[in-house]
């Protein structure tokens, strides 16, 4: 009697263990899971997590492998043109990294249970968007040094922090990416350098790159920390480790010296530095250059979805070949072993 | 458009170096396995990451099921004598 028991308490432990998940509560599993979060174990795509965390995570992610993709167009502008050799050859291998970049992300979003066409077609229609930066035009050599200097910079810090993101698959592709970024900013800066040193024209056309990338980059942290919609939320689930704000003074702070050192001016004409906190001090940043680029109305937003569109159309009959050869080729071997 | 067909996904597997075993490094689309050897080559090994690669279609991964983690593993958990700390030895023994 006793042992018969026994086994049906035994049955009964095992069936609840492995229904969890039905017979939890939401409120249970959202407490399980903000445990994990706040005690930094990682969340894997099969766990359970809430809805708007895994929105907030396609969202960011794709928009992330957006970016990464539409940011090899302003650079790409400049690969047939590049002064040297090496130059052009560094020039390639970094752009060949963004589209690395763009593709690990994309495969961390896939974990999420979304199709990578779905995210590119949003791309496509407008509804999802990229970072704003890509939006503005390349005119010089020197622009190519002012990117990989600020823009990458600004991305390596926006980037570094989410190496420790909750959500595993997009913290592993952080750190992958992280790991390929310095060279970018490093390849970036040299290229600066040389401007700088060289002669007049070159230096004037150093500090021109420098007046037009300059706010662009600082607004790639986002609206004020008074004005982040996602960020409380973003926080708490560890998404986000700091404030648009505390990134932007980071950079900030590192970049000023770096601009003085190549004997270029930083074009904010309210720049001082503050003794007391030993910081950089900026002006404000004019929000509505920033919303109006947003919104589309960049220099370059229409180009840039233009040039998207087109490589994924034209591409189309490429996917379909590689498809059908593939398919002929496993018939073929299938033929063969009969 | 014609009939919307996905290059199936593919989960890409990198031997760092001679004697390490093949690691998960990532994923992506190919439309047959060489395909996606050569895309895993210019995706995760740019750098020299690895000496060989791997790559299975995700689809063939049957994987245990991240609910079930307690009652799978709990067979393992009340068995600390597998454990060489679990004996205790006086400390006169050497080299054990
Ligand atoms: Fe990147
Ligand atoms: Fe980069």
């Amino acid at each position: 009697m006793i042992l018969v028991i026994a086994i049906a308490l035994w049955a009964v432990e095992i069936y609840i263990r492995n229904h969890t998940r039905e017979l939890m509560s939401e409120k249970d599993l959202e407490k399980i899971f903000q445990d994990k979060v706040d005690n930094e174990v990682k969340i894997e795509p099969k766990d359970w997590m809430p809805d708007a965390y895994r929105k907030t995570l396609v969202r960011q992610i794709s928009q992330h492998a957006h970016s990464e993709v539409v940011g090899m167009l302003p650079e790409a502008n400049w690969i047939t043109r590049a002064p040297s050799l090496t130059r052009k050859v560094a020039l390639l291998a970094k752009i060949q990294d963004e589209a690395g970049h763009g593709l690990y992300l994309y495969s961390a979003c896939e974990t999420l249970g979304v199709e990578r066409d779905e995210t590119i077609e949003d791309l496509h229609s407008g509804k999802a968007k990229y970072s704003s930066i890509f939006n503005y035009p390349t005119l010089t050599w020197a622009d190519i040094g002012a990117i990989g200097w600020l823009v990458d910079g600004a991305a390596i810090m926006n980037q570094v922090p989410l190496c420790r993101c909750s959500f595993g698959p997009y913290s592993r592709a952080m750190i992958r990416v992280c790991k390929e970024e310095s060279f970018h900013q490093r390849q970036g800066y040299s290229i600066m350098l040389k401007m700088a040193q060289g002669t007049a024209e070159q230096k004037r056309m150093a500090q021109d790159a420098i007046n037009r990338w300059w706010w662009p980059a600082l607004m790639m942290f986002g609206p004020n920390d008074s004005d982040s919609e996602h960020s409380a939320q973003s926080m708490k689930w560890k998404i986000k480790r700091f404030s648009n704000d505390e990134l932007r003074q980071r950079f900030l702070d590192m970049t000023v010296p770096q601009c003085h050192l190549l004997g270029c001016e930083v074009p904010d004409p309210d720049l001082k530095f503050n003794e007391e906190t030993g910081h950089w001090e900026m002006g404000e940043i004019d929000w509505d250059e920033f919303w109006n680029v947003v919104k589309g109305n960049g220099k370059c937003n229409r180009e840039r979805l233009r040039a998207r569109k087109g490589a994924y159309d034209n591409g189309e009959w490429v996917r379909e070949a590689a498809l059908a050869y593939a398919e002929k080729k496993r018939k073929r071997k299938a033929a063969a072993a009969a | 458009m014609s009939s919307k067909k996905n290059w199936p996904l593919w989960e890409v597997f990198i031997r760092s170096k001679a004697g390490l075993n093949h690691r998960h490094s990532g994923s992506l689309h190919a439309a047959d396995a060489d395909m996606a050897l050569e895309m895993a080559r210019d995706v995760y090994t740019r750098r020299n990451e690895g000496v060989s690669i791997w790559v299975v279609e995700s689809n063939n991964i049957h994987a245990s099921d991240p609910d079930a983690k307690d009652a799978l593993f709990d067979p393992a958990n009340d068995k600390i004598y597998r454990h060489p700390t679990f004996y205790e030895l006086p400390d006169e023994v050497k080299h054990m």
